[in-house]
């Protein structure tokens, strides 16, 4: 097995479990070293795999307030998988060596480009891989839409299975309404943008 | 829209004794990511798309009720001590501090709401109370993004909720933690073994310097850690109940000492007094060590209870950037630790001396429970 840092034989297996979800990493010697492994306080998976806790080293004088709680955080351990690193973010230009050196993304479109390989890192960093948290109003309508539409395309799916005709064309019909309602609603918001930004 | 100075002396909301877990939890802090839609984030926009979301940003967030009259400025119109000043209010952070033209800080005069605008995201919302009270910081700063939100169109993904520049931050984009003042369980070599239980679950333990740094003034951080895949409330509740259970082990700590130790406890808290008003060089480090033993002394009823806001604020005044704006000019360390112990020495001054022996006196006639109301 090789170290999840470098590609060193690894000789340090972690184990860490946060609210009943097990998370793994395998280190070398050096890294666990470097990483300060062997040192139990102050550590976690989620800061190694992100590489939290470098930059605070240097510390000048006594400066109160360093309690930052955001993670700040360079090199992404994690490999994801199936991207090149020239993909490039069609939106803002960032690319997926660039994501891979900084740990950050360019722009939030760029989940779309980068996000279906992030997902072995996201497990390992936090509690689940879906949002169940507070949505915004504005796309509370569009999430109720979007489950209501896969809802009803599973069964229209069923009723194709069961033969059941009618079923599915009015299962069709009601998909074609909903669809073109997402469509009105969605170029409403672009033509209507509550803050629209000139630059 | 206020002034620097009127803000700087304007004593902050969370500088009072807060009313849940006060002598134990200094604040509770509440810190929500968000990031607007079709703009790529701070770190990554070139400097005009950056200087036209701060605008739009700026603008509406200064539009909120809870921001009416704020203290509100461009990044690149404070001085580099100004913005440490900020830091060392728990106002901004480091990186927002590095930051210059196309980044803001919005906060209101009482500084219990501070927005930065283009840190790493787009919007950084903080919201800071006294004492235990991250549902109520909580409910304070979720108005305050619903109310935006109206406004701005946030970057959000029905599966990965709000969209962060960093990965770690992404689903609720909330980062809960709260300040603890733990002496008894340093000075009982217990509080290892707390912050290990603590980073076991899942939770972050950080000194006051932030990761890695040890715990000045006996002052720790506890966060969460996770942003994805639970609920804000979930969060929030999870955090409370790890603080409450450490909270816990800080009185039972108290009253061990208190029980066990009497002699040596009185001995730190009066050193302590007496080595804050007579010193003429006073360090930070050794300064927020002593201050935090009187804090612990106001806790054990040495002192009366309105010395902690009395405290509070000193420890405040005594901060680098603190002093080299009082000073008006840079200082140099030496010059700092002169000028921080006259501050000290004057304030000390005008409150009350320590009645340990006679606080002692009233413990053994009455309660047991010293630091229970």
């Amino acid at each position: 097995m090789t170290c999840d840092l470098c590609d060193e034989k690894a000789s340090v297996f972690l184990t860490q479990i946060v609210d009943g979800q097990m998370q793994k990493v395998n280190l070398c010697e050096t890294c666990a070293q470097a990483k300060g492994v062997t040192d139990p306080t102050g550590f976690a998976l989620a800061d190694l795999l992100l590489g939290v806790g470098e930059e605070d080293e240097e510390k000048d004088d006594l400066e109160l307030g360093g309690d930052d709680t955001s993670v700040s955080a360079p090199s992404i351990a994690a490999e994801t998988a199936d991207l090149d690193e020239s993909t490039t973010c069609q939106s803002c230009g960032f690319t997926h060596a660039q994501f891979k050196k900084a740990g950050r993304l360019g722009c939030s479109k760029c989940y779309q480009i980068f996000g279906p390989g992030l997902d072995s890192l996201l497990k390992a960093m936090h509690k689940g891989t879906h949002h169940i948290g507070k949505v915004p109003s504005r796309h509370q309508a569009v999430v109720e839409q979007r489950d209501e539409l896969e809802n009803l395309r599973m069964q229209l799916e069923d009723a194709v299975t069961r033969e059941a005709f009618e079923d599915a064309a009015s299962l069709r019909d009601q998909i074609l309404k909903l669809e073109a309602e997402m469509a009105q609603l969605h170029s409403e918001q672009r033509m209507n943008p509550p803050a629209n930004i000139t630059s | 829209m206020i002034r620097f100075d009127t803000l700087l002396e304007t004593q902050a909301d969370w500088m009072r004794q807060g009313t849940s877990h006060g002598d134990i939890v200094v604040t509770s802090r509440i810190r929500l990511a968000r990031n607007l839609v079709d703009h790529a984030f701070p770190g990554w926009g070139r400097k005009q798309e950056n200087e036209a979301t701060l605008r739009v940003i700026q603008s509406t967030v200064e539009s909120l009720p809870q921001l009416e009259n704020a203290f509100s400025r461009h990044l690149n119109k404070l001085t580099a001590i100004q913005k440490q000043a900020l830091v060392e209010r728990h106002m901004i952070s480091r990186e927002h501090a590095a930051r210059a033209a196309g980044s803001a800080a919005v906060m209101n005069q009482a500084q219990s709401i501070s927005i930065m605008i283009n840190e790493e995201d787009h919007l950084r919302m903080q919201s800071i109370q006294p004492g235990l009270a991250l549902r109520e910081s909580y409910r304070i700063l979720n108005e305050i993004d619903t109310d935006l939100e109206q406004s701005l169109e946030f970057a959000f993904d029905k599966q990965l909720g709000f969209l962060t520049a960093c990965p770690t931050n992404l689903g609720t984009g909330l980062r809960a933690s709260a300040m603890l003042h733990l002496p008894a369980l340093m000075l009982s070599d217990q509080v290892n073994q707390v912050i290990q239980a603590v980073n076991k679950i899942g939770l972050a333990v950080r000194g006051l310097y932030g990761e890695g740094t040890e715990a000045l003034g006996n002052l720790f951080q506890v966060s969460n850690q996770t942003t994805l895949g639970d609920r804000e409330l979930e969060i929030i509740a999870r955090l409370q109940k790890v603080i409450e259970q450490i909270v816990n082990h800080e009185k039972n700590a108290r009253q061990k000492l208190l029980s066990d130790n009497t002699t040596t406890l009185c001995d730190q808290v009066g050193r302590a007094f007496a080595l804050l008003r007579h010193a003429h060089v006073m360090p930070s480090k050794e300064a927020l060590n002593l201050i935090s033993m009187l804090r612990l002394g106001v806790d054990l009823k040495f002192f009366p209870s309105e010395f902690v806001v009395a405290l509070e604020s000193l420890l405040m005044e005594i901060q680098p950037a603190h002093l080299q704006i009082r000073a008006d000019r840079k200082l140099p360390t030496q010059e700092r630790d002169e000028m921080r112990s006259q501050i000290i020495r004057d304030r000390l001054k005008t409150l009350p001396k320590p009645n340990i022996s006679n606080a002692l006196q009233s413990l053994d006639q009455g309660s047991t429970h010293p630091t229970e109301e």
